[in-house]
Formats: C-alpha cells, sequence, structure tokens
C-alpha cells in the first residue's frame, strides 16, 4: 500500500500526465474513478512506481507548486531508464480502458470477447501480381 | 515404471506424445505449468491489454506466475519469452506459423556460415504437411517463396491494414503473401473459427487459435497417453549403464517423486532443456548430461526482431483482427550484394489497441504528456502500421544458458543464466530490414517513422543449445534427437537447431519433434543401439 504522501505524489503525476480536457469532453487520470483503478492496479509495478516517485523531487512532488513540478518532472524524464516508461504505463493502462474515455474515442467499451469484431475480406485480387513471380526459394543440396 | 517419459506438453511435447501414442508403449507427460481456460484469458476482461504486462508478460520473470521458473537475462539485450502451463509456449505466440526454408537447412554449403543441418526440408516436409494438419493452418496455397503446401483452411482476411501493405508491396514490387497462422478461419476440429477479438498471443478465450492442450493433447490423451500437470522436473537419472533411468519432479504440493522410464524425452524448449541437463550433472556425467561435446547450453539463438511503426491518415484495423496476417520473403536469401549473409522475414502487423497504443507511443517519444496528449493520442489511435523483422541469428558459442550460481525456482533448482550478444552480421541485417521497412511503410502513406531495435516485449524465441549433428563431438543429438552420449535420451524442442533461419520457429519445432517421433518408431526394435 502506498504512503498517503505517495498517493497524493502519484495522483499529481497522473493528472499532469493526462489532463482532464473540456475539448474532449474526457476526464483526466486523477479523476475519482480512474486514479482509484490505477491504484488497485500496480500489482507488479509497485516497488518501480514507489521508486518513481521518491526519485522525483525527492519525494515531496504534490508540495510543489506548478512551476516546481513541471522542472521535477523534467528532470525526471531527461534521466530515461524505465521509470517514467513505467509511470506512464501505469497511468495510461487504467485511463484508457475507462468507459468515458474509450467512448470518447467513437470505441465501444468492454473486452472484445464475445461480441468479437468484422474485418474486411479485403481485395484478393492485389495478390496477382505475386503469383506470377517465378519461384523465390533456393533448391538446397541434398 | 513408463515405457516413454516426456517431460513437458509444450509444442513438441505434444506432438511427440501423439506421434507416439500408436505404438501402445505407456506413456507419461510431466508438465510443470497447469491446464489453462478459454475463460482464464486476457479477452475475457476489461483489462485484457494491460494483462500483458502481468499475469500474460511474455517473459516469466515479470509473469511470476506459480509454475514460472526465473531466468537471469541481465546480460542479454534481448529477453526471454515462454510460458508454462499445458500447451507451453503455443499458449503465448501470435500463431504465425512459417516453416523454414529449404535453404536453412544448408548454411555452410550455401553461403559458408555456420553449419548444415543433418536432415533436410524434403526429410522435414511430410511432417510440417501433418502438423499443419493438426494444429489447423490458415493460408493460401501457391506461394512463390516456399515449396508448394496447401494449407487445410482459407487464410485471414486481409482487412484495411493489408490492403495498405498489398498496395505499397505491389508499388514497390515486392513479395508479399498471406501468412500461415494457426488461427482457425473455419470451424476445425472442435476449434471455433476466429472472431477478430485482435488479441491472439496471450490466448484465445474463442478458441480459435491452435494451442497443443486443444489440438494434439485431446487426440494423444484419448489415445492413452497420461498428461500429469503441476509436476515440476529437478533432474533426469542415469544408470550404471549409463542410460537414462528416470526423472526426480516435485509435485503441486512441493514433494519428492521418482519416476522410472525406458525412454526419456525433453521437451523444455531451448532454456529448459539445457538448464535441466545441467542440472542432471553427477559423478557419470560431471559436466551435465549428454554433454561430453561440452555444447550442452551453446550456441543460443534469440531471433533480434525489430519493430519500424508509422501512422496513416486514416482509420485501419488496428487490434481489430488477428495481429500478423501477411509476410514477405523478398529479402529471406542471401543477396551477395549485400553487407551480410543469410535474411529475415518481414511481419506484417494490423496494429495495436487503445492502450498498448498510449503504451508505446508515449515510450517511443511519439505521445506526449499534457495538455497536448489528447489530441496527439487521437491522431495515432487505430492509424498504426508496424512491421516486424524477424531475422536470422547464426549460432556463436559465447551466446550460452548457464546455471545461476544464486538465483532458484520456487522448488530451489537452480536457475538458468544466459548471455548473448547480437552479432555484426545481425545487426547489418537488422539496419537492412528497418530501411525496408521504412520503404514500405513510406509507400502505405505512413509517416512519424519510428524503429525500435530492441523493443518492449519482444519475442526472443530459445533456439539452438542442444543442437543436432552427426559429429558427436561438435553436436548433442544426433540426426534424430537421440543424445550421443545417453542412447534412451532423446530432445525434441527448439534447443537440438543448428541455425534459426528467420522465421517463427513453432511450425519447424513441431515437424522436428513428429520427425524424431517416427524415426523412434521406425527403429523400435533397434532403438539403443
Amino acid at each position: 500500500m502506498l504512503s498517503p504522501a505517495e498517493i497524493r505524489d502519484l495522483r499529481c503525476v497522473a493528472g499532469m500526465m493526462v489532463p482532464a480536457s473540456a475539448e474532449y469532453g474526457v476526464p483526466g487520470a486523477d479523476d475519482p474513478a480512474i486514479f482509484a483503478d490505477i491504484l488497485a492496479s500496480l500489482d507488479r509495478d509497485f516497488d518501480a512506481v514507489r521508486a518513481a516517485l521518491a526519485a522525483l523531487a525527492g519525494g515531496s512532488f504534490a508540495d510543489l507548486d506548478d512551476v516546481g513540478r513541471e522542472a521535477a518532472m523534467q528532470a525526471f524524464e531527461e534521466q530515461g531508464g524505465t521509470a517514467p516508461v513505467t509511470l506512464m504505463r501505469v497511468v495510461v493502462q487504467c485511463y484508457y480502458r475507462d468507459e468515458r474515455v474509450v467512448r470518447s474515442l467513437g470505441l465501444e467499451p468492454g473486452p472484445p470477447f464475445p461480441k468479437g469484431r468484422m474485418v474486411e475480406q479485403g481485395d484478393w485480387s492485389l495478390l496477382d501480381p505475386v503469383r506470377v513471380r517465378p519461384k523465390m526459394w533456393r533448391d538446397a543440396p541434398p | 515404471m513408463v515405457d516413454v517419459l516426456i517431460i513437458g506438453s509444450g509444442a513438441s511435447g505434444a506432438a511427440a506424445a501423439w506421434s507416439l501414442a500408436d505404438t501402445r508403449m505407456k506413456i507419461l507427460c510431466l508438465e510443470q505449468g497447469d491446464w489453462m481456460k478459454q475463460s482464464d484469458f486476457p479477452s475475457n476482461g476489461r483489462d485484457w491489454e494491460a494483462r500483458r504486462y502481468t499475469d500474460f508478460d511474455l517473459s516469466p520473470n515479470r509473469r511470476k506466475g506459480p509454475w514460472d521458473y526465473p531466468v537471469n537475462d541481465d546480460n542479454s539485450p534481448m529477453k526471454v519469452a515462454n510460458f508454462n502451463a499445458v500447451g507451453g509456449g503455443t499458449i503465448m505466440y501470435t500463431a504465425h506459423f512459417p516453416r523454414m526454408h529449404p535453404s536453412d537447412f544448408r548454411v555452410r554449403s550455401l553461403d559458408g556460415v555456420a553449419d548444415d543441418w543433418p536432415i533436410d526440408y524434403t526429410t522435414l516436409e511430410p511432417f510440417f504437411a501433418e502438423n499443419d494438419r493438426m494444429m489447423g493452418v490458415s493460408g493460401l496455397a501457391g506461394d512463390p517463396a516456399y515449396p508448394p503446401r496447401q494449407p487445410p483452411m482459407p487464410p485471414l482476411p486481409l482487412g484495411k491494414t493489408g490492403t495498405r501493405y498489398a498496395k505499397a508491396m505491389n508499388k514497390l514490387g515486392w513479395h508479399w503473401w498471406p501468412s500461415d497462422s494457426t488461427i482457425a478461419t473455419t470451424e476445425y476440429d472442435g476449434r471455433a473459427p476466429c472472431i477478430n477479438l485482435g488479441h491472439c498471443t496471450p490466448g484465445c478465450a474463442q478458441g480459435a487459435k491452435a494451442s497443443t492442450d486443444i489440438t494434439y493433447w485431446p487426440h494423444a490423451i484419448r489415445a492413452g497417453v497420461e498428461l500429469r500437470p503441476r509436476c515440476r522436473v529437478r533432474e533426469i537419472t542415469t544408470n550404471e549403464h549409463g542410460m537414462a533411468s528416470g526423472a526426480i519432479y516435485y509435485d503441486a504440493d512441493g514433494i519428492e517423486h521418482f519416476q522410472p522410464a525406458e525412454v526419456v524425452i525433453m521437451a523444455c524448449n531451448g532454456i529448459g532443456t539445457p538448464r535441466l541437463l545441467l542440472n542432471s550433472a553427477s559423478s557419470r556425467f560431471p559436466n551435465g548430461l549428454a554433454n561430453s561435446s561440452g555444447l550442452v547450453g551453446k550456441n543460443l539463438m534469440l531471433h533480434p526482431w525489430p519493430q519500424v511503426f508509422g501512422y496513416v491518415d486514416e482509420r485501419v484495423d488496428g487490434d481489430r483482427a488477428p495481429m500478423l496476417s501477411l509476410w514477405s520473403k523478398e529479402f529471406y536469401e542471401t543477396d551477395p550484394a549485400r553487407d551480410f549473409v543469410r535474411g529475415y522475414t518481414l511481419q506484417f502487423t494490423r496494429g495495436t489497441g487503445p492502450v498498448n497504443e498510449a503504451i508505446t507511443s508515449a515510450a517511443a517519444g511519439r505521445l506526449p504528456r499534457g495538455q497536448d496528449h489528447h489530441r496527439i493520442y487521437r491522431e495515432l489511435l487505430y492509424k498504426r502500421l508496424q512491421i516486424g523483422i524477424a531475422c536470422e541469428d547464426l549460432p556463436e558459442e559465447h551466446n550460452r544458458v548457464t546455471l545461476d550460481p544464486v538465483l532458484k525456482d520456487s522448488n530451489g533448482i537452480p536457475a538458468a543464466k544466459i548471455d548473448y550478444r547480437i552479432s555484426e552480421n545481425c545487426r547489418r541485417m537488422m539496419e537492412h530490414g528497418i530501411a525496408r521497412a521504412e520503404e514500405i511503410l513510406t509507400a502505405a502513406g505512413a509517416t512519424n517513422l519510428y524503429a525500435s531495435r530492441t523493443v518492449l516485449n519482444s519475442p526472443g524465441h530459445l533456439l539452438g543449445t542442444a543442437r543436432m549433428g552427426n559429429d558427436p563431438e561438435r553436436s548433442v543429438v544426433n540426426a534424430w534427437g537421440r543424445c550421443h552420449d545417453v542412447k534412451n535420451l532423446f530432445i525434441v524442442d527448439g534447443s537440438i537447431w543448428v541455425t534459426s533461419g528467420g522465421v517463427n520457429p513453432t511450425s519447424t519445432i513441431q515437424a522436428l519433434a513428429l520427425y524424431i517421433a517416427d524415426s523412434m518408431k521406425q527403429r523400435l526394435a533397434t532403438l539403443f543401439d
């Protein structure tokens, strides 16, 4: 379980990564329902997230003002490695399964099974120029 | 006592078990994983994409399931991909099913590198066909890149993405063809046809994707083979004659058992097999079982697999159909005009889903955080075209599997450690493939291109670590899978590969297993001579 301070920091990070948008009519990743999903889904990333939060401004990220947060985040990202990727992943893997967000993308929420999807067969006559090519494989000596 | 003990129930173990079942011998398979159910697979739930990074991650080190064993892959730019369950790696694969090509078996004769295999394509051809029938392959006859073959089901749909690729390849004048795939396009041997769940790799909730738990195993079990899941083998034992006498294993409760056997067949993949052989060292075999050549664990081949993606100006198929449906063999065979030998397959990927688009495009620096995130994300979603480059990896002895001195699995069995680096030949091949993929994507109308050389969750096929050959000093098993040193010990998995080809290996692994099982049946009276 993250500490209250770590939870506050992570929520700030989530909101900075994917902020709410009136233009697209979507919540931010710091939305209560989405953030609850993020917290509940840390799973194998728990230790890595804790370490990343500790590396962000020494663990007091949420106490910084907007300018300070942006500077700390940029410095963190410029260090590279897997930590920024991990933080982004734990945020977006929950954000982009939120029903409100999925609908805003013109998609139907929910898992692929059992409904499945349709895909067009396509025009197989496109293969005609390939069909007439001479054999391409090399004969191999026995 | 059983007549035949098979260790591992994946691609090769299942095929061997089914083939040997008609001998009426008493056959037992020990599998460290458990049976999977279609309801276990991610596409049943709203977290289907995220589970590719948790309990259905390709890497056992991240997955950490109850049946997984750790692999120290710190000293490798590529990571190990496997799955431990009844069906093994066929639970966790894309179902892309190319065969090796005839030239792949003669790389020394044709190209002056590595070694020729002691068998050839013609020898395997009937077993390829039998395996296509058992696994249920969809595809299209007439591909000029291969000797004639007849997939039993029609190909996967071309779709919008495939149409883009097809037109681009025709514009460039380059070969393309619908892939052989083990995704059912019609009802087949009790399997339902594909309904485009699109998330094929971590198991198919529809049951359209072939995995050996739903293909070979039902037939083998009906024929009398016993499959005992949740049993992890610690070592293969030998007797005073230097023959394998059975195996010591732990059951699901951690209780140790000894299973005596007349014949032992290893089907544990290119990491698991050398690990088990090395863990089976004894006073008679101090360097590991069947290792008088010193080659057990050496010549590991992982298939470097760059990916190049870009974005078109309309929504295409994304994850709304099987991921792979087309291949190109335009650059498969050696061309002396290039600065590398051997070649690669281009694999045309449809795209990816909403979560994975965000994860991978952010990791590639294509998707920012902050206010621009939403606008740019909408420019990317379902507009991705992605090409994978399946590079042939040649054998090098410094690429190897050893036993880690510290790391152990949950039963206390020493874990495998891999040391691997990508060769210069392969690096040149990768760059050539990346440049060609960029040409194709550009011809398909894609922009904003990005190339990744070692990909997040790259496949890491496991090949070559107990190679076959006629010379006992330069190989571990003979031309029909029998260990040179232990005449009742056979290996049927990818560890016996001499070279890797530039293809996904499952089809050839299974054809080899069927061939070895058939060779055993032909020699039953003289099997140990």
